[in-house]
C-alpha cells in the first residue's frame, strides 16, 4: 500500500505506478502493438483496404458461424448485415427482446457529414471535429473512416423507414450538437436512438425470419472460449432457467456497450455492465484508455440514497437552453435555502458561465468542458438545488421562438423532466448536473475492429476506438452503426477468408468443458459466501468510491485512495456478499453479483489507467495538470498514445502497452473553444 | 414538497409459468414521494433480501420510459394510474400515505408469467419478424434526400413508430388483442414511401401471425389507446383495417 502523505513530490515520476502496474514490460518486443492501419493518405486508407481485402464467396459464407453478443445499434446492425451477406449468425441479448438494448434510450441524434445545410460541413470537418473533440487521443485512421461512412448510415436508415425529422419542403432537418460549428445532427424527436435501433431491429427480424440469424434472448455471456489461440465460442447463462449453455462459432463479436455503471448511478440502463470486457481481458484482450469516461453535463440531479439511476436530458437542449448559476453567492445560498426562486434572479445577476468562458461555442461546448465548468461553479459555492445543480433555462428561447416552437422541438424531454422533478420547465429553469453517461475507453481493437485475441471482435461502445478522450454528442449512434453496418461486414470477411475449410465447431471440445467448469465454479464461489450484504449495497459503495475519487476531477492522491478503497470494497464483496435464492434458476441477485464482481475489476483498471496518465486530456482531468485558467493541460510529449492494459492474473499487476498515436492529416494543437 | 409515506403492497407472486400464484402483502415505510415506483420496489426487495427471502422479480431496464421492459399492472391499470407514462416513470408522489397498492403482472394469455411480475413477450417479436420491416440489404440505399417526404407525413409516421413494444395494449384489452401494436408498425410503413412496395404483404403477414399466436380480436373498446404509455392513437387501427382490407381485396 502506498503512503499517500508524501506523494506530491512523486507527481511526474512513475515510481508510484510500480505498486499497481508493470509499465516496463511494454518495451519487450512481444508486447509491441500492431494496429494494422493501412498504408496511404488518411482519406484513401479505407478505400485501399476494401480494394485489397480478402472476401468469402457466397457458397462458403453459409458454412461459417458468427456469434454476435448484444443487440444495440452495433450488435443488431452487425448481426443483420452479416446475416444479409449469408453468414450463419447467433445473436444474443440480455433483455427479453433485441429491441430493448440500451441504444434505445439515446435521445438527441446522429451526426453525418452530409452538408445538407450548406454550412461548410464535409467528411474532413467531421473527422477533424471528432479528433479535436477527443482531445487528440483517438486513432486518426479510424476516425476518418467513421466520418467517411457517416453519410451511408443516414441513407441506410432512411431506406429502412426511419422517420427522421423533416423540414416543410420534405427534406431532412438538422440541429447542432456540442463541439461543432455546423448543423449536422439528424434526429427523430428526442427518440433518435429508439428509431435507429428499431430500424436495425427490423433488419434483424428480416434475417431471423430468413433463418440466417438465430436470436437468443435473456442470455448473459459468462465466458469466451478460446481454441488454438482463436475465439471460437461463448458460455452463456440462460437468465430464465439458470442453465449454463455453450455456443460455438468461427468468430465472436462483442457489442456489449459501456461500463459506466461502475459509478453505480449513471444514465445507463439497469442491466448495462462491463462483464464482456472483463471476460475478454482475462482471455488476453487488452483494455484501453479506461480512464476516459464521459460525464454528461445535462442530467437530472441526484435525488436521494434510494435512487437507482439518473436520467439524461438531451444535449440538444443546449441548442436553445442557456446554462447559468447565480452570479452572487448570497443568491445561490438563498435559493438553496428555499428563500428565493430562480425566476427572482434578474438577468444581470445570472452568470452564464459557459458563454462567459467559451464565447465561440457558448452553451454548445463539448461535454467534458461543460461538465467540469458546472462542477467548478458548484464547488465554488454557486450551485443551486442541493448545491450540486445548475440551471438550464428556456425563458430566452420561449421569448425568441414562442412556447409552441419550443414544445415542438423538446416537448417529450420537457414532459420527462416534469415527470421526474415535478417542476414545469416552461415556467422555471430545469436543474441539471453532470452524471456518468458513456465510456470512451474499452476493449482495444485494431483497424479491423479485432481485439488482441484472434477472431474476437469488439464493436460499438464496448471498444475504445473512435472518440479519444471525449466523445462528441450524437457520435455514439454514428459509431455503433458505422461499425455494424459498414465496417465489420468487410473486415470480418478478411478474417474468415482463410477459415472456409475449418469445419463447424462442436461444443464438446475440452476447451468448452474447461470454460463451463470455470463458470460453474465461479457461481458456486459467490453463492457460498453467504454474507449479509446484497450486491446492490456493495455496488452503491463502489459507486461512491468511483464518483468521489475517479470522477470528474482526479488527483494522484484521490486515485491512490481509490485503489485502496476498491480493495476494501472487494474484501467486503468476497467475505460479506449474500445471494439469496438458487443458482440453477432465475436469480436476479446472482446476475447482479456476477456483474458487480466484474465492475470491481474494471474499476481498479479505471483507477490505474487514470493514475498512470499524468496529464489532463478530454474527460480525464487530473487536477494537478491544468492551465492557469482551469483548462486541461495535455502532455503530448509523454502521453500521446493509447494506454492498453494486459491481464496477467487476478492478483498480478497488469502490463501497460502503448500504441503511439500519429497525426498526419491534422495538426495537433491545444483544444480551444473560446475563439 | 417532498415527504415520506408508508405504503401497503399487494403483490402477485408466482414461482413459474405452470405454478399457482397468489397475492402476498408487504409494507414499505418511509418512501420519499420523490422516488420512483420501481425504486420503491427496490426498497422492498432490499427488505426481503435482508430477511433472506427472495426478491420480487420484475422487469425493468432503462428506467426512463423508452425501452419497454417494465410491465406492471398497478391498481388495475397497465403502467399504473397516470396516463401516458411507463411504470418506471411513475413516482410515489402520485400515492398517499397508507395507500394499498395492488401490483400484478400483465394479464394476457399471450404473455405467460415467467415468475412473479415478469412475463414472456416473445409473441411481439414474432409478429415483427413476420413482416415488420422494409426488405432491402445494407449498402444499396440512395441518397437520403432523394425522396422528399412531407413533414406532416414524417411526423405521423414518427407518432406510430414511437411504440415501445411493452405489451400494455394487449394487457389492457378485454379480448387480449394486439391490434394497436400491429397497427402502429403497419401504419409507420404504410405512411412512408419506403414501405409502399411491401404494403399489402406486410399487413397480411403481421395480422396472420397475430391471429396464429392467440391474440384476441379488436372490438374497438379503446382500452389500448387509453393505457398506451406513448399515447398511440387507435386511428392506427383504422388504418390497419384499411390496409388489411385492401390487401385482401387484391388477393
Amino acid at each position: 500500500m502506498a503512503d499517500i502523505k508524501n506523494l506530491q513530490g512523486m507527481i511526474d515520476s512513475t515510481p508510484i505506478m510500480k505498486d499497481y502496474a508493470d509499465i516496463e514490460s511494454s518495451k519487450l518486443p512481444e508486447f509491441q502493438i500492431d494496429s494494422k492501419i493501412p498504408e496511404g493518405p488518411v482519406a484513401e486508407k479505407w478505400t485501399n483496404y476494401k480494394a485489397h481485402q480478402k472476401l468469402v464467396n457466397p457458397a462458403n459464407k453459409r458454412h461459417l458461424d458468427i456469434i454476435v453478443v448484444g443487440t444495440g445499434l452495433a450488435g443488431a446492425s452487425a448481426a443483420s448485415t452479416l446475416g444479409e451477406l449469408g453468414f450463419n449468425v447467433y445473436n444474443f441479448c440480455i433483455q427479453d427482446s433485441p429491441r430493448r438494448a440500451h441504444s434505445i434510450a439515446a435521445q438527441g441524434g446522429i451526426n453525418a457529414a452530409k452538408n445538407y445545410q450548406n454550412d461548410g460541413d464535409s467528411v474532413y470537418r467531421l473527422f477533424y471535429d471528432t479528433v479535436k473533440g477527443g482531445d487528440f487521443r483517438a486513432r486518426e485512421a479510424n476516425v476518418y473512416r467513421l466520418a467517411e461512412v457517416s453519410n451511408n448510415i443516414i441513407d441506410q436508415c432512411v431506406a429502412q423507414g426511419v422517420p427522421f425529422a423533416r423540414e416543410y419542403g420534405g427534406l431532412l432537418a438538422n440541429r447542432s450538437f456540442g463541439g461543432a460549428q455546423v448543423s449536422r445532427t439528424f434526429y427523430a424527436k428526442g427518440q433518435t436512438g429508439q428509431q435507429l435501433l428499431l430500424g436495425a431491429y427490423a433488419s434483424l427480424n428480416r434475417q431471423i425470419k430468413k433463418g440466417t440469424v438465430r436470436s437468443f434472448n435473456r442470455r448473459e455471456m459468462l465466458d469466451i472460449v478460446i481454441i488454438d489461440g482463436r475465439a471460437r465460442g461463448v458460455i452463456m447463462r440462460n437468465l430464465i432457467t439458470g442453465e449454463i449453455e455453450r455456443y460455438a462459432a468461427h468468430a465472436v463479436v462483442l457489442a456489449t456497450g459501456g461500463y459506466g455503471r461502475a459509478f453505480f448511478l449513471s444514465t445507463n440502463a439497469m442491466g448495462c455492465n462491463g462483464s464482456a470486457a472483463v471476460q475478454a481481458f482475462k482471455k488476453g484482450a487488452y483494455l484501453a484508455n479506461l480512464s476516459f469516461t464521459q460525464i454528461h453535463p445535462t442530467c437530472i440531479p441526484v435525488h436521494g440514497e434510494d435512487q437507482s439511476k439518473l436520467t439524461l436530458m438531451s444535449e440538444s437542449l443546449r441548442n436553445d437552453g442557456r446554462i447559468w448559476v447565480p452570479a452572487k453567492k448570497e443568491d445561490a445560498e438563498a435559493i438553496r435555502a428555499g428563500k428565493k426562486k430562480p425566476t427572482d434572479i434578474p438577468d444581470e445577476d445570472r452568470d452564464f458561465y459557459l458563454e462567459r468562458r467559451y464565447p465561440a461555442f457558448g452553451n454548445l461546448c463539448p461535454r467534458d468542458i461543460a461538465s467540469r465548468a458546472a462542477k467548478e461553479r458548484c464547488d465554488a459555492g454557486y450551485g443551486v438545488g442541493t448545491g450540486n445543480a445548475v440551471y438550464l433555462d428556456f425563458k430566452y428561447a420561449i421569448q425568441r421562438l414562442g412556447e409552441d416552437v419550443v414544445r415542438d422541438r423538446y416537448g417529450n424531454l420537457f414532459d420527462m423532466y416534469q415527470m421526474i422533478s415535478d417542476d414545469n420547465p416552461y415556467e422555471t429553469p430545469m436543474m441539471i448536473f453532470p452524471a456518468s453517461h458513456y465510456t470512451m475507453g474499452g476493449i482495444w481493437v485494431d483497424y479491423e475492429l479485432m481485439t488482441s485475441v484472434t477472431g474476437l471482435f469488439a464493436i460499438g461502445e464496448c471498444n475504445f476506438s473512435d472518440h479519444g478522450a471525449n466523445r462528441l454528442g450524437a457520435s455514439a449512434l454514428m459509431q455503433g452503426l458505422a461499425d455494424g453496418y459498414f465496417v465489420l461486414p468487410f473486415t470480418m470477411q478478411n478474417y474468415l477468408s482463410d477459415q472456409i475449410k475449418v469445419p463447424r465447431f462442436k461444443t464438446d471440445a475440452p476447451e468448452f468443458d474447461a470454460a463451463e467448469k470455470a463458470v460453474r465454479d465461479r457461481i458456486k464461489r459467490l453463492m457460498d459466501i453467504k454474507g449479509t450484504k446484497s450486491p446492490d449495497q456493495i455496488h452503491k459503495r463502489l459507486g461512491h468510491v468511483m464518483w468521489n475519487l475517479v470522477g470528474m476531477g482526479r488527483t494522484l492522491q484521490s486515485l491512490v485512495k481509490a485503489l485502496d478503497e476498491i480493495e476494501e470494497v472487494k474484501k467486503e464483496f468476497y467475505t460479506d456478499l449474500r445471494i439469496v435464492g438458487e443458482a440453477d434458476t432465475l436469480n436476479t441477485e446472482l446476475e447482479k453479483a456476477l456483474r458487480l464482481e466484474d465492475f470491481l475489476v474494471i474499476s481498479k483498471m479505471m483507477a490505474i489507467d487514470a493514475l498512470h496518465r499524468n496529464e489532463s486530456c478530454g474527460a480525464h482531468f487530473r487536477e494537478e495538470y491544468q492551465t492557469p485558467d482551469g483548462e486541461a493541460a495535455r502532455n503530448d510529449q509523454d502521453y500521446m498514445y493509447v494506454g492498453c492494459w494486459k491481464y496477467t492474473g487476478d492478483n498480478e499487476k497488469p502490463i501497460l502497452l502503448k500504441e503511439p498515436l500519429n497525426y498526419e492529416a491534422i495538426k495537433v494543437q491545444t483544444r480551444n473553444y473560446k475563439s | 414538497m417532498e415527504h415520506n409515506i408508508n405504503v401497503n403492497l399487494k403483490i402477485w407472486r408466482q414461482r413459474g409459468p405452470k405454478e399457482k400464484g397468489a397475492f402476498v402483502n408487504y409494507r414499505v415505510e418511509n418512501v420519499s414521494t420523490g422516488t420512483s415506483f420501481l425504486e420503491m420496489l427496490d426498497m422492498l426487495n432490499q427488505q426481503l433480501v435482508d430477511k433472506g427471502e427472495e426478491p420480487v422479480v420484475f422487469d425493468s431496464d432503462c428506467r426512463e420510459g423508452i425501452c419497454g421492459m417494465c410491465s406492471l399492472y398497478i391498481n388495475g391499470h397497465p403502467h399504473g394510474p397516470v396516463q401516458g407514462i411507463t411504470t418506471c416513470q411513475l413516482h410515489m408522489r402520485k400515492f398517499n400515505n397508507e395507500d394499498t397498492i395492488t401490483i400484478e403482472p400483465w394479464r394476457s394469455a399471450a404473455f405467460p408469467v415467467i415468475r412473479d411480475l415478469m412475463v414472456n413477450r416473445n409473441a411481439y417479436d414474432q409478429i415483427q419478424q413476420a413482416g415488420g420491416y422494409v426488405s432491402f440489404n445494407c449498402g444499396g440505399a440512395q441518397d437520403a434526400n432523394a425522396l422528399p417526404i412531407s413533414k406532416e407525413v414524417a411526423d405521423m409516421a414518427m407518432d406510430s413508430a414511437t411504440c415501445i413494444g411493452c405489451g400494455a395494449c394487449a394487457a389492457a384489452c378485454k379480448n387480449g388483442s394486439a391490434m394497436l401494436f400491429v397497427a402502429a408498425k403497419v401504419s409507420q410503413f404504410a405512411l412512408l414511401p419506403q414501405g409502399e412496395v411491401e404494403r399489402k404483404r406486410r399487413a397480411r403477414a403481421m395480422v396472420a401471425k397475430m391471429d396464429e399466436l392467440g391474440f384476441g380480436n379488436c372490438t374497438n373498446t379503446g382500452a389500448c389507446q387509453a393505457e398506451c404509455p406513448k399515447n398511440i392513437s387507435i386511428s392506427n387501427i383504422a388504418r390497419l383495417n384499411r390496409e388489411y382490407l385492401r390487401a385482401k381485396i387484391s388477393d
